[in-house]
């Protein structure tokens, strides 16, 4: 029989673990949560689907004169769209997570400090390549054919989820600066709303006028998508795989800092 | 010996509202300190800049001899933080969470998950072990937050309200746990609204009000500057009253007041003699008592006291 007292005898410390390990441990626990509510999988599998399929059917026939057609243009930019919207749960889920209690102890364990962010962020990039599996899955069956083949495709989905990490660090900032879960959903669509519509994604930019057009050339989306294409369409386009990257590396950069910034004070 | 605490001149201020406003403390090791006051005096303020979840704006904190502000991290790896809401995840399982929590702190797999059945069973929650948090009862879930908190037995144990909603059973139950955890040599800095469990539990307990200590002392001494208490008596005849109050004020030599309930009446008592003297006073005279109670000052009458000691007349 355990007792108190038989628990409150000091043992030697364990030495605190590095950061990747503490990040990897909140990375677990995402997924433990996720096993306890996998509703929330919905999010990721249903959204996607009812995306690319609305999309292909919507302009299929009038942008590109068959679905078919279409859709070899618009996959890989449908899978950017419905991936970095689904980032914007990243600063959803922190707002409520953090309201709670069970912060306060992360906060003063001696650990790495981002690392409960970390491994948030860990936790959803799971859920991105999840619902890029799915519009994949789905693409394939409505006749997505890329030429890259599977490396192409990999190599692809790759980049948007390095891309799509660095994404979400605007939402944990978002996340821990405002009051309500309702503000921070307002907020994202806001900004995902413009920057996902108004880039490559469904139509050749070519046909916008020259102030979107200059935009549009500005918007790091419409980098990510021309470099995903590329990837799946196995014609690599290095500059715009090397724009993306800096443009990852920029947001890691401003947005991990203020959100750190922010963690650490509130 | 130093202090596992020190604070001089803590303040913070939210907005225009100094919540904490210059606050001295010093905690000496391997007992348990009272905060005690109302609800927006500041305690849990004080202990969130302990615990190195918020910054002073004033003022210097050391635990430990460590400075909160400076060096948070020697400070966090000799504290714990049992907050007044759940400082566990609620979605995740009892086991889930000592597991969580024992490898964030460096313990292996293993080593984590043995840590965490051994707790489970010495908190009593090893039947809830495979249960969410949330589905816990308010009594099993002031333990799992207890038991996440000594994973590695801190140094200095922080309780924010660890009583506050539960029923009387669960609270005992925290009260011996409390106990056992200093016994074994670990600081705890209590926060509470009741004197009573201040009283219990702290060898030293200091009054917070207004985000400043008002008064501070053991709670023998705290009694002592305030009286003993309230005797509360009730008479089987209402008609003996007046009779009762003339001898009740002679004996206790404090004004006595009158309840609007005919057989009542309420004195402050100095001691626990003198009461006893006020009751063999009434037997003596032959008033029949239904009920004679000396009760300890409530946390109101305390704060009267102390507050009409602090302001001039």
């Amino acid at each position: 029989m355990t007792t108190l007292a038989t628990v409150l005898t000091r043992e030697e410390r364990p030495r605190r673990p590095s950061a990747l390990a503490a990040s990897l441990t909140f990375g677990w626990r995402a997924i433990l949560k996720i096993k306890h509510v996998p509703e929330q999988l919905f999010d990721v599998t249903a959204f996607p689907i009812i995306m690319t399929l609305m999309f292909t059917y919507l302009f299929g026939g009038a942008l590109a004169g068959s679905t078919k057609e279409y859709l070899q243009y618009l996959l890989p930019g449908i899978m950017v769209t419905s991936v970095v919207m689904i980032t914007m749960y990243t600063g959803v889920g922190l707002n409520t997570d953090i309201e709670k209690g069970v912060f306060d102890r992360f906060r003063t364990l001696p650990i790495w400090r981002p690392a409960a962010l970390v491994g948030m962020i860990i936790g959803d990039v799971l859920r991105y390549v999840l619902a890029a599996t799915t519009i994949m899955l789905v693409g394939l069956i409505l006749g997505f054919r890329p030429a890259g083949g599977v490396v192409g495709v990999l190599a692809g989905v790759g980049l948007l989820v390095v891309f799509s990490f660095a994404f979400s660090w605007i939402w944990t900032m978002f996340g821990l600066l405002l009051r309500s879960e309702k503000s921070v959903m307002g907020v994202s669509m806001l900004v995902l709303f413009p920057l996902t519509f108004l880039s490559n994604v469904f139509v050749n930019p070519a046909t916008m006028p020259g102030w979107l057009q200059a935009f549009v050339k500005l918007n790091p989306i419409t980098h990510l998508v021309a470099a995903v294409r590329s990837l799946m369409a196995g014609t690599p386009d290095a500059t715009e795989t090397m724009w993306t990257l800096v443009a990852s590396a920029v947001l890691l950069a401003v947005f991990g800092a203020l959100t750190m910034r922010l963690y650490n004070r509130k | 010996m130093s202090f596992a605490v020190e604070t001089t001149g803590l303040v913070k201020i939210f907005g225009d509202n100094r919540a904490v406003d210059g606050v001295d403390l010093q905690v000496p090791r391997g007992a348990v300190y009272g905060l005690l006051g109302p609800n927006g005096a500041g305690k849990t303020t004080v202990v969130r800049m302990l615990a190195t979840l918020l910054r002073p704006d004033g003022g210097t904190a050391l635990v430990f001899g460590h400075d909160v502000a400076r060096e948070p991290d020697a400070v966090r790896s000799r504290v714990s933080l049992t907050g007044q809401y759940a400082s566990v995840d609620e979605d995740l399982t009892g086991t889930e969470n000592l597991v969580l929590l024992a490898r964030l702190l460096g313990h292996r797999r293993p080593a984590a998950r043995a840590r965490a059945a051994q707790l489970l069973e010495a908190f009593g929650l090893s039947e809830a072990a495979t249960r969410q948090v949330k589905k816990y009862s308010g009594g099993m879930r002031r333990r799992i937050d207890i038991a996440a908190s000594i994973l590695n037995t801190p140094d200095l144990l922080f309780l924010d309200e660890p009583t506050t909603g539960l029923d009387p059973r669960s609270r005992n139950q925290v009260w011996d746990i409390i106990r056992e955890v200093v016994a074994h040599g670990t600081t705890v800095l209590l926060t509470t609204q009741y004197l009573d469990e201040a009283d219990r539990l702290a060898g030293r307990i200091a009054v917070i009000d207004l985000g400043k200590v008002i008064a501070e002392g053991t709670p023998g001494s705290l009694k002592a500057s305030i009286g003993a208490g309230t005797v509360h008596v009730r008479l089987r005849d209402p008609a003996r009253r007046p009779e009762a109050v003339s001898l009740i004020t002679a004996t206790l030599d404090t004004p006595v007041q009158l309840d609007s309930d005919p057989v009542a009446l309420t004195a402050p008592a100095a001691s626990a003699e003198r009461a006893a003297l006020a009751l063999g006073a009434l037997a003596g005279a032959g008033i029949l008592v239904d009920d004679f109670s000396l009760g300890q000052p409530s946390l109101d009458e305390v704060f009267l006291a102390l507050t009409a000691q602090g302001a001039p007349a």
